[in-house]
């Protein structure tokens, strides 16, 4: 397998204060983890608040260095101080908040500032922006003020500053939490059209079920452990373990449970609606 | 309404001073300013007063929006006009009470100072209206550019950058302000009446919360910025490029003309 990222036995410990007692208690967020992201895959890490997911994803870019083990980026250790802008290149990293990564007022000179701080040409910065733009689809709004647009299209702004660097690799560390289902949609296409056809490695860290339906490959997070790891039809299916970790399953993968679990012979792999439907009709007539 | 603070005054009329290079225009406002400053006469100060308001009327923009700003500056205005008006030191004595005396020099004096002052608001306002806050800050960041030869490079780039997010994020500071005040309001807060120290204490527990999440924020912006490779002013490179064009040099020979029309008519006259 062709990884982009290496992640190696990684510890995460944090010192968690407890001001009211006067404890200090040393918490590990991500435990001996180890994962490999191939180049070229659309990934989804589920888990609840507190799974450790965020913590994972800030290590990936260097923001966060492991307490013990290593991550490497392309080869490039995220420890390597002297290498860290290079790392960051290569892995963009989106937040959760929109607002809070957009730098300057016009939607074309925040798109430009990632590349103007890798010291690209002036014309070829231009190029960039307009391609990055154009990628996530706010080509028309290139000279609009980002306070005016919505929750989505800021959002797209924030990934097209990414896109502009040339990564190899995006991590969104939900990025949809704060968007109305309308931009939440919005995200998630721009995020599979960027996949398919620029060849970008999507890493997409969401507590919503319904995003990971489009994924190559589904890890699911839980005190700072993985415990599962498959294709998003294997990791639905398995309705209890699920639950037992405190996430929502998709509504059509929990009524093909119920059903087999009452005798019914479904295939609790289907995912959408139309598929599951069909499951049902031919359960049904079967029963006849 | 508050949301379009970051255009400041800025008023779109597409004329020729919109469209040329911001660092001239700040240049030119220096030394208009120090040039009307200079006119002694008459004739020199009739002469900046023509040529101010063949300035406005360039610019396309309501002659009322100027006289907007004046309402702000008219108590200094009033202020500095009276108080010249006794420093007369020659001329003929008009009025005269207790120590004091109006001659015909001190009320040349403070009609001088007065129409100096107002020239001022005009081509500074003539400025802010055809130039938004983002090509300001651009234009001053390049124009104190040269410090960086006296070892202040970082500090002219970090000084630029701090303009640029404080413009960003006034909007959403305000918007936030707003959320806030509503929260409270719904809680019962009373914000508009009582007695001045009451109306004081009631904005405590707003600014909390905005101080609060302001901090929160600058640590996630500071967080976005360094997955965007930002690592200060080195290296750095900048999209838009500010080159002078033609009517750059109209604008700037034009201006010269005026001081130099204001030195002759001081001179000559």
């Amino acid at each position: 397998m062709d990884s982009i990222i290496s992640v190696k036995n990684v510890t995460y410990e944090y010192k968690n204060e407890d001001a009211y007692r006067g404890e200090e208690a040393v918490v590990a967020a991500v435990k001996d983890l180890s994962l490999e992201i191939e180049r070229g895959s659309f990934t989804v890490i589920l888990g609840h608040n507190g799974s450790g997911k965020s913590t994972l994803a800030k290590m990936l870019n260097g923001l966060n260095k492991p307490t013990s083990g290593d991550i490497f980026v392309d080869g490039i250790n995220t420890k390597d101080e002297e290498r860290e802008i290079e790392v960051k290149r290569k892995v963009g990293m989106v937040f959760q908040n929109p607002d809070n990564q957009i730098i300057a007022s016009i939607v074309e000179e925040d798109v430009a500032f990632g590349p103007e701080n890798l010291g690209v040409p002036p014309k070829e910065i231009k190029e960039r922006v307009n391609d990055a733009l154009k990628s996530v689809g706010m080509l028309d709004f290139k000279e609009s003020t980002p306070h005016r647009l919505s929750g989505g299209q800021k959002q797209r702004i924030a990934i097209a500053g990414i896109i502009a660097m040339q990564p190899e690799c995006l991590v969104l560390d939900e990025p949809t939490a704060m968007l109305d289902p309308k931009g939440r949609a919005e995200i998630i296409e721009t995020l599979i059209r960027l996949n398919k056809e620029k060849g970008i490695t999507v890493v997409l860290i969401t507590h919503y079920m319904e995003e990971a339906q489009n994924a190559d490959r589904v890890l699911v997070m839980n005190d700072g452990e993985i415990i599962a790891d498959d294709v998003p039809k294997v990791i639905f299916s398995d309705v209890e373990r699920l639950k037992k970790v405190g996430l929502d399953v998709p509504q059509t993968a929990e009524l093909l449970y119920n059903l087999k679990k009452n005798g019914f012979s479904v295939d609790t792999h289907a995912l959408s609606i139309k598929e599951a439907a069909e499951e049902i009709i031919k359960a049904l007539h079967s029963e006849e | 309404m508050l949301r379009d603070i970051t255009f400041g005054q800025y008023y779109e009329s597409h004329s020729v001073i919109h469209k040329t290079d911001p660092r001239i225009k700040i240049i030119l406002l220096i030394l208009l300013i120090v040039f009307i400053f200079l006119a002694k006469n008459g004739f020199a100060l009739g002469f900046a007063v023509l040529s101010v308001i063949t300035i406005m009327l360039i610019t396309k923009i309501p002659i009322k929006l100027y006289f907007k700003n004046m309402k702000a500056i008219l108590p200094v205005l009033i202020f500095t006009a009276v108080l010249n008006l006794f420093y007369g030191e020659s001329g003929r004595v008009l009025l005269s009470f207790w120590k004091l005396q109006i001659t015909t020099d001190g009320v040349s004096r403070a009609v001088f100072m007065a129409t100096r002052i107002i020239l001022l608001i005009f081509i500074s306002s003539a400025l802010t209206y055809t130039t938004t806050p983002n090509d300001l800050t651009d234009a001053i960041e390049r124009l104190l550019s040269p410090l960086k030869f006296i070892g202040l490079k970082n500090a002219v780039h970090t000084l630029a950058m701090m303009m640029t997010i404080a413009l960003r994020f006034i909007p959403t500071l305000i918007e936030e302000a707003e959320k806030i005040m509503n929260a409270q309001k719904a809680r019962g807060a009373d914000l508009e009446n009582g007695k001045l120290t009451e109306r004081v204490k009631a904005l405590i527990p707003i600014l909390i919360p905005l101080l609060i999440s302001s901090v929160r924020r600058a640590y996630e912006l500071a967080e976005a910025m360094e997955c965007r490779c930002y690592n200060g002013g080195e290296g750095r490179t900048r999209m838009k490029q500010m080159h002078l064009k033609g009517r750059d040099f109209v604008v700037l020979g034009a201006s010269l003309i005026i001081c130099g029309g204001i030195l002759t008519l001081n001179i000559l006259l």
